[in-house]
């Protein structure tokens, strides 16, 4: 066995600290670890966050209640139910709007199947993930929820199509924001004041099924946990 | 569990639960329970990109003895279902979950007979976190929520009289097999109108497909 190398007088002093030169050392280093709640490093731009509800310019949903969505859905996480638009109440250009749309997130594996399903790009997906709950209805996103908020320019469906254009012309672009006709329509119409929110109520004979519903949904799982 | 479960209600006790909650909060030890691909993220959310440890979370405790937080990553099947049980029971009071991923919080998408639906149908599950599999970010999402969750819980007399008003309101909610979804008002909404019935009300005549949740997908 070799002999071991004896060090200096100056080395022998300080190797009992020198892991504290290592500690100094590291306090001038850049900081690598991403300070989560207060920092939030973006997403890539194509992340699958949560879903989006996309609206044509003029306010009307892009949802025609397909259900394709639903149908490409591998983890069986999409609701849609599908209603006829009528001239009293039309929530979509064309013929059907979805009525019905919730997303169950606790099924919802993000993988973008119903994305790519969307024949009318009324679903896209966000960067938004911070999604954690305390309880499994809450985590039911209802249409409200998952509907776009309304840009400029849009109004709160239901209201008709702008004059003299057809549902063919929402899908080639030219429609560009809502008319002075919709406007007066949605004022002598809708007689709540506009406050971004979507429209809530049914129009079959004026029961509020929708949000009926969405209570029957949420009540459940409220109130206790254990 | 010690003297200040003893305390009655009042100033004292509620500064005991303040100062409880933020030293429980700021010191969850997680139990490792990577089940499957969920793991892989949870252990990201320990490396120093993500550090864990800043949360108070120093390390993964490989004995459930020593530690508050199962966070159940990946799905359960039947049978890691009695483990998992076991292993919550082996925790030592307080302690919490966090239901990781789709899998662990509802069966995601594997709805077939070898995967329990949820966890939370073996140990109560305090924070679902959705996602497939959730990013690290997501996760420290779930511990933030938790954390508010621990620093506002009882202790003692009022965590008696807390336990108690959420059995009755648990009481007085509409059971699930009562409850009318989307899916079934569709074709009960008309005679629902027509006859102006309650909609939880199941005397009403069209039970055909009343008694669905529509809104669990």
């Amino acid at each position: 066995m070799p002999e071991q190398k004896k060090g200096g007088f100056f080395s022998d002093l300080f190797a009992p600290v020198g892991g504290f030169g290592v500690t100094f050392a590291t306090m001038f280093r850049k900081l690598e670890t991403e300070e989560y709640p207060e920092e939030k490093r973006p997403t890539q731009p194509r992340f699958h966050g949560r879903h989006q509800l996309n609206r044509h310019p003029d306010g009307l949903e892009k949802c025609v209640g397909c259900e394709l969505c639903a149908w490409a859905c591998p983890a069986d996480a999409i609701l849609v139910e599908g209603a006829d638009n009528t001239d009293d109440a039309r929530f979509s250009p064309g013929e059907r709007y979805g009525r019905v749309y919730q997303i169950n997130y606790l099924r919802c594996i993000f993988c973008g199947l119903c994305i790519e399903a969307c024949p009318t790009r009324a679903l896209t997906m966000t960067n938004f993930y911070e999604l954690a709950d305390n309880n499994r209805g809450d985590l039911i996103f209802t249409k409200e929820q998952l509907l776009a908020p309304l840009q400029e320019g849009m109004l709160t469906p239901p209201h008709p199509m702008v004059d003299g254009m057809e549902e063919r012309d929402y899908y080639q672009g030219k429609v560009s924001k809502a008319t002075p006709e919709q406007e007066r329509w949605v004022s002598e119409h809708q007689a709540e004041p506009e406050d971004g929110l979507a429209w809530t109520g049914d129009p079959v004979e004026g029961v509020d099924t929708l949000a009926g519903g969405r209570q029957a949904t949420r009540d459940t799982d409220k109130a206790v946990k254990r | 569990m010690g003297i200040e479960e003893k305390l009655p209600a009042g100033f004292l006790l509620t500064t005991v639960e303040q100062v409880a909650g933020y030293m429980r909060k700021s010191s969850v030890w997680p139990a490792t329970f990577g089940l499957a691909c969920c793991a892989i993220e949870m252990m990201a959310v320990g490396t120093p990109d993500y550090d864990i440890a800043r949360f108070g979370m120093e390390r993964f405790s490989a004995t459930p003895r020593q530690a508050d937080l199962m966070i159940v990553a990946g799905r359960v099947s039947q049978k890691m279902a009695p483990v998992v049980r076991q292993v919550y029971d082996q925790m030592p009071e307080p302690k919490w979950v966090i239901s990781m991923g789709v899998c662990a919080s509802s069966g995601g998408m594997f709805n077939n007979y070898a995967i329990v639906q949820g966890v939370d149908h073996i140990i109560p599950v305090d924070v679902y976190l959705p996602g497939c599999p959730p990013r690290p970010e997501m996760l420290l999402n779930a511990i933030l929520t938790l954390h508010e969750q621990i620093q506002g819980s009882k202790l003692g007399v009022n965590r008696v009289a807390a336990a108690r008003a959420a059995e009755e309101a648990a009481m007085r909610a509409t059971p699930t097999h009562q409850m009318t979804g989307l899916l079934a008002e569709g074709a009960g909404s008309l005679r629902v109108a027509a006859g102006q019935q309650a909609p939880h009300d199941h005397t009403v005549s069209h039970a055909g497909s009343h008694h669905h949740h529509g809104g669990v997908a």
